[in-house]
């Protein structure tokens, strides 16, 4: 091997040894406990490995794995439930996102140039805050005597105070206020680095702001918009804090039910299984879905 | 009103300003039906903005434009009915050669068949059958120019403007496409205006040429016009070499006025302004209507060396009073009259040939 490909090699190895230390290595021990059996001990699953049993050991380990957990999931419509819950959230949530950013990120991107860091700033500043926080102010702002009512009672625009905090309603405005920054972001990059030219060209053929927009700006903003969507879809989908504090107790999303395994019942194996359910429902078909697109891609470069 | 007699498109005293900048500096302008015109400055002269200007990307501070009679400032770029070539061509990227010039044919109130019939037509004029399919990223750079030309054209405007539309394309290809272009103007008849920073773009391609300076049009007319009778030393420098001798202007009569220099007097055009008996002028002579003349007449000089340039032969002479003064002549002429390097001449121009700029 020459110089460079070794140094090659060493400058790749970083990322790897990031993804396998704490994606790959912990993933492999959540599925690992989704495969045991829950236990009144320390750790709370069953079977441990015994490291000095060797070959014996391991072989008495593995077999006491099971997929019981998994056909508990599969046999409980509470879980199914809540994984369609998790998604329809999630879904109608991007959607929500994809116009509400779309519209801001245009609006920030066609601003004067000398405005743009500072609109960026402004979207960016939230973060500065706890995110705790920020979902508590949104209690506030949304219960019966909150600010929102109060405002609408106010202005006489109601006649009675609406009944917002603890519905399904909150919890989709708790998600697009938390994700709008990761919507707007890549849609901002993407949109502020078009070229200008492409704009007057369409209004010079006869293309009228609307026309405009929908046809070049809006099309030339396909990535910013995936990645947009991607980055609010999939936290989303596992999303606990949002529906815990803002959705009432009857609201079903795996979040939820994951961390009321994990804490309430002290089951780690089936909380353990719903996460690898979860991380297969939402990766798998983006996996799926991009192989597909480079598929495309390659296709449309040839 | 529609003005049928009146020019295609007026430019009444258009003044564009970019904060202190004057970008546009009372610019007026006539331009008549299937005129192939040109504007020519170097980059910064303010002859993309007045192209701008029309196409309605940016606003008049003042002055009209006016597109048959009708004012166009209240028309915002898309209800124009004039279409704009782009340097960069802005081919839209997401969209075949067959979607970019469909672009501009959607809602003009035309049935499916009409539009594919009229991309085939677009197609087969600028020569690229059969790459409807294909994306403009997949193209030369010579088959995107004329995909933009394409589409610019498909509206059928009354007026096309050109900005740049050769200055992508190497050398030998845009000696090829100005002729190209040239023949496509003839064959469709509108008016196309193209801005070009190369004389001989402008004057390969132009049946009129507006020179700009610093936001002013300063002079307008043909090739052979501006070359053999510029009102500027700007203009004269522009178009070509040029000798440039400084002098006294004196009496003027019948369009010829005589110059008092330290070589002594000479006869040259007028200028076309009155500057006055005593006015500091420049007598502007070509190199190629310098003649070596019998001994007895006209200047004489010492050939300091001569270059062979393929088709011309170009001269450096060393007169009197130690200026220089280059000439030209064809390659294939006798070399008679003219001595090896070193050896003494005399010259004479016609005094026609000679145009008396301010200086």
């Amino acid at each position: 091997m020459t110089r460079s490909r070794l140094l090659d090699a060493l400058v790749r190895l970083p990322p790897w040894l990031w993804l396998s230390a704490f994606f790959l290595v912990p993933f492999a021990i959540t599925l690992k406990i989704s495969l045991s059996e829950a236990a009144t001990a320390m750790p709370p699953y069953l079977p441990v490995l015994d490291w000095k049993g060797g070959l014996e050991g391991w072989s008495t380990f593995l077999e006491a794995l099971h997929f019981q957990n998994y056909e508990t999931l599969a046999g409980d419509a509470l879980y199914r439930d809540a994984a369609l819950s998790s998604l329809a959230f999630a879904g109608t949530a991007t959607a929500i996102l994809a116009g509400v950013g779309t519209a801001l990120a245009y609006a920030m991107a066609r601003a004067p140039s000398r405005w743009q860091p500072l609109l960026v700033a402004l979207v960016v500043v939230p973060f500065w805050t706890s995110f705790l926080i920020r979902v508590y102010a949104w209690i506030a702002i949304l219960k019966p005597e909150g600010l929102l009512n109060a405002a609408l009672l106010r202005l006489g625009l109601i006649p009675a105070p609406l009944e917002i905090l603890n519905t399904q309603g909150a919890v989709l405005i708790g998600l697009v206020y938390a994700y709008l920054p990761f919507m707007v972001l890549p849609l901002y990059a993407v949109m502020s680095r078009l070229d200008p030219t492409l704009r007057e060209a369409a209004a010079d053929l006869g293309a009228g702001p609307t026309r405009v927009f929908w046809t070049v700006t809006l099309p030339l903003s396909a990535a910013g918009l995936r990645a947009g969507a991607l980055l609010c879809f999939i936290p989303m989908c596992g999303e606990f804090i949002i529906p815990d504090l803002l959705g009432g107790s009857d609201t079903l999303m795996l979040g939820r039910v994951l961390w009321s395994e994990f804490f309430s019942n002290r089951d780690w194996p089936l909380a353990s299984a719903v996460a690898v359910v979860l991380l297969v429902l939402v990766v798998g078909p983006i996996v799926l879905f991009r192989g597909d697109a480079r598929k495309a891609g390659a296709e449309a470069a040839r | 009103m529609a003005d049928r007699e009146g020019p295609l498109l007026r430019i009444e005293a258009a003044a564009k300003r970019f904060g202190a900048h004057a970008a546009v500096d009372g610019v007026s302008l006539d331009l008549a039906a299937g005129e192939f015109f040109c504007l020519l400055g170097p980059s910064g002269c303010g002859k993309s903005t007045l192209l701008r200007l029309v196409a309605g990307f940016e606003s008049l501070d003042a002055g009209r434009i006016l597109l048959e009679g009708e004012d166009l400032a209240s028309l915002p770029p898309h209800r124009r009915p004039v279409n704009m070539m782009f340097q960069s061509y802005a081919l839209f990227p997401h969209l075949s050669v067959a979607g970019n010039l469909a672009y501009g044919l959607k809602g003009l109130g035309l049935s499916r068949t009409e539009i594919a019939g009229r991309i085939e037509k677009l197609l087969g004029l600028v020569r690229l059958d059969g790459l409807g399919g294909r994306r403009p990223d997949t193209l030369s750079g010579g088959q995107r120019q004329r995909v933009a030309l394409a589409r610019a054209l498909a509206r059928e405007p009354k007026v096309l403007l050109l900005d740049e539309p050769l200055g992508a394309l190497d050398r030998s290809l845009r000696e090829e496409t100005q002729g190209e272009l040239r023949a496509l103007q003839r064959r469709l008849g509108a008016a196309f205006v193209v801005v070009t920073h190369d004389p001989a773009e402008a004057m390969a391609l132009a049946d009129r040429i507006g020179v700009m300076e610093a936001g002013r049009l300063v002079q307008c007319g043909s090739a052979a016009a501006l070359y053999e009778r510029p009102a500027s030393r700007y203009v004269a420098g522009l178009l070509g070499d040029v000798n440039l001798i400084p002098g006294c202007l004196g009496a003027v009569s019948d369009g010829l006025a005589s110059v008092e220099t330290a070589l002594g007097p000479f006869r040259g055009r007028a200028p076309e302004v009155d500057l006055g008996e005593g006015a500091a002028v420049l007598l502007a002579v070509r190199p190629e209507r310098i003649a070596p003349a019998t001994a007895g007449e006209g200047l004489s000089a010492t050939l300091v060396e001569t270059t062979f340039l393929g088709e011309r032969v170009r001269r450096s002479l060393r007169l009197p009073d130690g200026t220089l003064l280059r000439t030209s002549t064809p390659a294939g002429a006798a070399a008679t009259g003219w001595p090896e390097p070193g050896g003494s001449l005399h010259l004479r121009w016609p005094p026609d040939a000679a145009t008396i700029l301010p200086a």
